[in-house]
This record gives structure tokens, sequence and C-alpha cells, in this order.
């Protein structure tokens, strides 16, 4: 009846507490500290140090199968939970006792032990922080007791309240394009969100969960039995409308400095729905891909520029001339590169973006296109009248672009030559005996995924103004990879969502910008480990990730192309 | 009367290695030829040079008369060669039925496409059990149907099958062989690449062995079955 593994539990609390020690050691805690997620209750620093402690008490006592005695697994969470904190302590004690930490640890500073100790002094201060690192174990056990129709909306709610408040620039920015300034106080102080603001979105939030647990999951099952492909049909296309008329006045709603977040999102979708191309559609693995992007905001810059070195052309006549070198250098680097399997495709991918970059930055060419000074006063596109200029409008251009580039995509991906990639991609011999032609094949990847990147540097070294070598750096190509692995290799929904991830959610955590790698570098390793298939998988990536566990396909999805073949018999 | 692929004194290398050492053979319209040779004597090999995925040093492989070398190994397809590569050449990811409508790629008659479809089916009934099934779970010999289905969709006059029976429980291996049979009866060409001479010569009409990169026998099946050496080494009859 003791199912409790107790090795386990200690096991979990030790290692989250050596996380907590290592966040501590390299300054996140603090740094996160100043952040306020909830006034006067919570920053960003605390809930680094507290939530740890909550999960290790959960995942603790969530093993045990025999919930019919509450006290061994509470008691295990407790455990967990206090030995998250004792690492955290043992600095403390460290710090104390060894003056000259700091010449070491340079983040070991006063006012690290100072958050770590509630500001109590070191003694009390460390009891503390265990009785409350075991009180959050406590609760984090706890929260397997309640009943699971209420858990689940819980567990949502404190979610919702969380990423509300840390994301509060956000909500913050929409109240300020509609409710006058002193309204918009009460619930938004410098940073995070007020008490009051915290509670009305758990109640809400809260709510809509319970309501949704209770009736909302099977009415709406309800409705989706009954429904008729006429309905089904209606429906999407209300919601295809909804998104449109959302999507072209979203400017408004979310006032400047959310839309400029929005074409940073924008240039990046435009990369990563190209480089999908070529490494999600085709398979080939390139690690060069921010030289296309720099070929078309270099080609772009040097005709509109109205400066020393430009040629002034018109932005729309420069752009097609842009994109058009970009695709051009991607046939010109694929032809002796696509004969290269895997590793050394992406090898010399690799050395090619660099190239770029460092010819870009030479004295040599510094006559042609600037050296690392650049090029300044690239030219902006007007349409009649209207020049664009703000962010706004740039947001609608690129709107235009990812649109196009979309659906693109998705003719692609559906057509022929889809087709085509996705064979050679797994066998290149049985692709060719079927009558592939693999360069070619290859090739069509590769001007497409560059002349992608080409149109998203044009209109980027327009939007900035001015085109720099440090734009076109290899974490620029990194970068536009782990939005397409996060998102879902081959997903068009997730590329788009990766980039919002992995570009708009930074944006608006700028603060924090010397953490950024160490976050991404821990969010693709849990990434693949918990869902190697990326957030939004390609049905193809689902049923390969996931063969071992599936049930034969449903009826409806292999009815169609099969009812199409066997047509021509009867 | 010229044969339908002729391959004439052929000489091919990996790097420094001496892969193929001057071979010869035919087949004509009709036949079954089976080559068979222990591991690493040169038949995945041979079947290479034939679908221009190496290039013989010397020599050359004509097609009715027609030299194959110049031509990509793309190009085959529409020259109606096809190849079931050994290991079962199938694309993994997609279903039975992307795999069936892939080995139809270069054709552009749809219903043709179709009709041969359901002709493979009739084949491999197991196939059209499982048509919606990816390819990547079905089990060896599914796929060694699969691969060979897909080879039957370009409308082939001439099959190159390397190893059909390789991995195969017996009752297997003889459903495969007599499907060959029966393609081949239904007025396909076939090149049979096998190690298991038994079953390989029981429906092959002539045979050529292949030893370290040489053709060192080629007779009539029948024949090659009673040779001394051929039951010594290939049929394990002391
Ligand atoms: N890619 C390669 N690189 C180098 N040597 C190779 C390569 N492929 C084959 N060889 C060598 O060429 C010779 C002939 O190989 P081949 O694959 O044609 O044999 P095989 O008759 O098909 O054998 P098996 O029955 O085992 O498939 C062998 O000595 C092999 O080691
Ligand atoms: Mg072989």
């Amino acid at each position: 009846m003791n199912a409790i593994d107790w090795r386990r539990a200690i096991r979990i609390g030790l290692v989250l507490g050596v996380a907590v020690l290592i966040a501590s050691v390299i300054g996140m805690v603090q740094t996160f500290d100043e952040r306020d997620m909830i006034e006067d209750i919570l920053t960003l620093g605390q809930l680094l140090l507290f939530a740890p402690a909550v999960y290790a008490g959960y995942s603790a006592a969530g093993k045990s199968e025999e919930r019919r005695v509450a006290a061994p697994p509470l008691l295990a969470g407790l455990l967990a939970g206090l030995l998250t904190g004792v690492p955290a302590v043992l600095l403390v004690g460290l710090a104390g006792w060894w003056t000259t930490i700091r010449d070491y640890f340079v983040n070991v500073s006063p006012q690290l032990i100072d958050i770590l100790t509630f500001g109590r002094g070191a003694l009390q201060g460390s009891l503390m922080l265990l009785a409350v690192m075991a009180v959050l174990g406590l609760i984090g056990a706890a929260i397997h007791l309640i009943p699971a129709r209420v858990r689940r909306p819980l567990v949502n709610a404190t979610l919702i309240t969380l990423i509300f408040s840390l994301f509060s620039d956000v909500p913050l920015n929409i109240a300020n394009q509609f409710l006058p300034r002193d309204i918009v106080r009460r619930f938004f102080p410098t940073k995070g969100v007020t008490q009051l603001a915290a509670v009305i979105v758990f109640a809400l939030s809260l709510a809509i969960a319970l309501w949704w647990e209770f009736s909302g999951r099977t009415r709406r099952q309800q409705r989706m039995a009954t429904i008729t492909a006429e309905q089904r049909r209606r429906n999407s296309l209300i919601v295809l409308a909804v998104s449109a008329v959302l999507l072209l006045v979203l400017p408004s709603i979310l006032g400047t400095f959310l839309t400029n977040v929005m074409t940073q999102v924008g240039t990046f979708i435009l990369m990563a729905l190209g480089l999908n191309i070529v490494v999600g559609f085709a398979g080939l693995l390139d690690l060069g891909y921010v030289a296309f992007f720099a070929v078309g905001a270099y080609v772009t810059a040097l005709l509109t520029s109205t400066g020393d070195l430009g040629l002034g052309i018109n932005f729309w006549i420069a752009m097609p001339i842009g994109v058009l070198a970009a695709v051009f250098f991607g046939i010109f680097l694929g032809i002796p590169v696509l004969r290269l399997r895997g590793d050394y495709l992406a090898i010399v991918t690799l050395g090619f973006g660099e190239i770029i970059r460092v010819l870009v930055r030479s004295d040599l060419l510094k006559p042609i296109i600037g050296g690392a000074q650049g090029i300044l006063d690239v030219g902006r596109p007007s349409i009649g009248p209207l020049t664009l200029v703000t962010p706004q409008h740039y947001y609608y251009l690129l709107l235009a672009a990812c649109l196009l580039a979309l659906f693109v995509s998705w003719r692609l991906r559906d057509g022929r030559a889809g087709r085509q990639w996705m064979a050679v991609r797994e066998d290149e011999d049985v692709a060719e005996a079927v009558g592939i032609n693999l360069v070619g094949t290859k090739l069509l990847a590769f001007a497409i995924g560059a002349g992608f990147a080409g149109l998203s540097g044009a209109i980027f070294g327009s939007r900035v103004g001015s085109v720099f070598p440090n734009s076109f750096e290899l974490l620029i190509s990194i970068n536009v990879l782990a939005i397409i692995i996060v998102g879902g290799v081959g997903s068009l929904p997730g590329v788009i969502l990766g980039a919002f991830v992995l570009v708009g959610l930074p944006e608006l955590l700028r603060e924090f910008v010397e953490f950024r790698l160490l976050i991404y570098g821990i969010l693709l390793i849990v990434m693949m480990l918990v869902r190697p298939e990326g957030l939004w998988p390609s049905a193809v990536r689902r049923r390969e990730m996931h063969a071992d566990e599936e049930s034969p396909p449903s009826v409806a999805e292999l009815e169609a192309p099969r009812h199409e073949a066997t047509q021509p018999m009867v | 009367m010229t044969a339908m692929l002729e391959i004439n004194d052929v000489h091919a290398y990996y790097g420094k290695i001496h892969a193929l050492k001057g071979i010869s053979l035919n087949v004509e319209q009709g036949e079954i030829v089976t080559l068979i040779g222990g591991n690493g004597a040169g038949k995945t090999t041979t079947l290479r040079t034939i679908c221009a995925l190496m290039r013989p040093t010397s020599g050359f492989v004509k097609l009715n008369g027609e030299d194959l070398n110049k031509y990509k190994p793309s190009q085959l397809a529409a020259k109606g060669v096809a190849m079931v590569p050994e290991g079962r050449g199938v694309f993994s990811r997609m279903t039975v039925l992307e795999n069936l409508e892939m080995g139809a790629f270069h054709r552009k008659d749809k219903a043709g496409i179709a009709e041969d479809i359901e002709r493979v089916y009739a084949l491999f009934p197991r196939l059209k059990e499982r048509h919606g099934q990816v390819s990547g779970t079905l089990s060896g010999g599914e796929q060694q149907m699969l691969a060979m289905g897909r080879a039957m969709m370009s409308r082939p006059s001439l099959l190159l099958l390397d190893e059909p029976s390789m991995g195969l429980a017996p009752v297997l291996v003889e459903a495969i062989f007599s499907t060959v049979e029966e393609i081949n009866r239904q007025g396909t060409t076939i090149l049979l690449v096998e190690q298991n001479a038994l079953m390989a010569l029981q429906i092959a009409g002539r045979g050529y062995v292949l030893q370290t990169g040489e053709i060192v026998l080629s007779d009539n099946a029948k024949s090659l079955q009673r040779n001394a050496m051929v039951q010594k080494v290939y049929l394990g009859v002391e």
C-alpha cells in the first residue's frame, strides 16, 4: 500500500534544487527579480525560485497509484520541496562564510542573498526559505488530491494568470489604445499587473475553464457530431472572414510598439517559410540560410539607397531584383553543393553563410557595399502618394508577403513538387528509379527557399532604413532553424507559431536578452524530450513520430484519394 | 535478333576496388534470367550499372540496342526499366497507395494509372487491404511486395529485382517467386538477382553465376541446377 518512491522524491528535489542554484549563481534570479509580475506579490525571479518547488512536490507525489491514504504522497511532496531549497540555502551559507566569493561568482551579490532570504538575514532567512519551499512542495503534492474536474480548470487558470502577468505588455498596449490613462493604470503598473487585474483574470479564466469542463466540452462534441458538411464549410468560411478582418485591423488594436514586434515576427515568418521548404519539405539541412537574406537586403538597399553608394531606384523595381538575386545565389550555391548529402551539405552551407558575412564586412568590397559602415538611407516603397514609413505600413507589406509565401508553400506542398521533395528526402535512389531528377528537385527547393529569404531581406532593409553586416550573423540562420524545429518541421501553421514563440515572445522580454540563448537551448532540449514533432506538427510528421502507437488510419482519410484512383475503372 | 538487355565486358570500380571485372550477359525479351552469387560478388553493382546509378569505366550496357549510359538514372523509368533495390526500397513515410502512385511518377495517363493500381492489387491482395497504411509500418514481406508493386506501376518492359527473398520466411519467398512468374507471364522481362539459388533456378529459364566480379558460369537453369560446382557452393548439396 505504500507505493511512494522515496528515492525518486529525493532525486527530483535535488535535481530541481541544483537547477535553482545554477539559476541563482548565473544571475538569472536577480535579473528576473526586477520584473514584477503581480504588483507587491510576485516577481519573475520569485517564480523562478518557487515554481520548481511546486513542480517537485507535484511530480514526487504523482507516481504513486495508491491515493486512498493521502499522507505518504503529501510527505513525499514536502520532502521534495524542502530539498529543492537546500542547495540555495547552502549557497547563502557559503556566501556568508566565504566573503570573497564574488571574485569568482560575480553574480552572488548581496541583492541575490537578500532575495533568497527574504531580506531577513542569513539564519532566519534560510529557515524561512526552507519552510516556504517545503510548503510549496506540499501544495504541489496536494494538487493530486483535488478531483480532476476541478484540478484541470484550477491549474489552467493559474497558468493563464501567470502568462498574462508575464506578458502584460500585450494587454497593456491594447488597453492604451482604447481606455483612458488613469483606468489603465489601475490594472497595469509600470511592469506586470496589479493585484486587482490578477484577481480578475484568474476569476474569469477559472469561470470559463470550469464552464468548459462541466458543460462546454460535451456540448461542443454534440454539436460536432451532428454538424453537416454544409455547416462545416460555412463555419470555416466565417472563421476565415473573421481572421481576415482581424489581420487587417490588427495594427490599430495593437498600437505602435506591438505592431513593431509584429513586423519583426513577420520578417522571420517569411524566412522560416522559405527554410521550411528547404529543410522541412526537401530535407536538405542548410545552415547558411542567412546568406540569402543578406543578398536580398543588400541588393535592394544598394539599388534604392539615396546615399553615396546607392542608385536611388524605385523600391518596387529593386525588390524583385533583390529577390531574383537571392534566387540566383541559391542556384549558384546549389549546383556544386547539392551533390553532397546530409552532414556535408550542412557544413558547406554553414561555410557559405560565413563567407558572405565576411565579404560584406571586408575592406575589399567597402567602396561598393560600405563595409562595416553598411548602407544608409535605404529607399522606402510608396503606394500612390503614400510612402511607407511607420511600423503599421510595413505590417501590411509584410502581411501581404507572408500570405503570398504561405500560399506558394501550400500549393507546392500539395502538388507534384511536394511529392518529389518527399520522395527525395526518403530515398534518393528509389526516387531516381521512379523518374525523379534529383538535382532539379533539390535546386527547386533551394531556389524558392532563397527567394523567400531574399524577399524578407529586401523588406527588412527598407523597414530598418539601413543595412549593416551585423544584421546577418550565423545566429539568424540558427534562429530560423530553431523556429522550424520548435514549430514543427514541414508544418506551415507550425512555422508561424514557432516564429511567434521564438521571435515575438523574446521581444516582449527584452530586458533578459543576455539569457536569451540559454533559454533557447533549454527550450530546444525540453522540446526534443517532450514533443520532438514540434508544437504544431504536420500530419506526415505526426504519423511518423507516433507510428508505433498508430491505429489504422480513419476511413475518411483513406477514401478520398482511393476513390479518385478507382473511378476510371467503373 | 538483338537481346533486350545486353551487357558487354563491363568494368566498374568503387574507388580502387575493382567490383566488376568484365561482365557480359544478355537477357532476351520475355525471359526470366537469374544472376546468382555469394556476398560481395558484385550482383548489386551490376544492377546499379544497368540503372546508370554507376558508370562503367569500360564496356557498355544496351537496352534494345540503345546505350543506356548516356541517360540519367531518372530517365530510365521512361525507357521501361524498373528496379526494386536490395532491402526494399519503399518511401516509408508515405502510405501504400501513395507509394504506388509515386511508381507512376513519370506517367500522365490518369486512367491507365488507376488501372495499373488495380492490377497491382490483384497481384498482391495484401496491399489492397493495407492501402492506407504508412508503409514504414508494413512487415518485411509486405514491404517487398510494395516495392515490387511500385516498380510495376511504371509499366516496365524490364524489371530488375535485387534479392527479393532476403530475410523472408520460406512460405513468403515461395509466394513472392510465384508472383514474379505471374508478372513474367503478363509480359515483363525479368532479371532476378539472388543468393537463394535453389528458388531462383526453379523459376528462371537461364542463369549466370557471379564470383568476385566475374561471370564464372552461364547456362540454362536446368543444367545449372545439376552443375556440381553450383550444387556444392549455392545449393548446399554435398
Ligand atoms: N559503396 C561502396 N563503396 C565501396 N565498395 C563497395 C561499395 N558497394 C559495394 N562495394 C564492394 O563492391 C563489391 C561488390 O558489392 P555488391 O554490393 O555488388 O555485392 P553483392 O553481390 O550485391 O552482395 P550481397 O549479396 O551481399 O548484396 C564488394 O566487395 C563490396 O564490398
Ligand atoms: Mg547486393
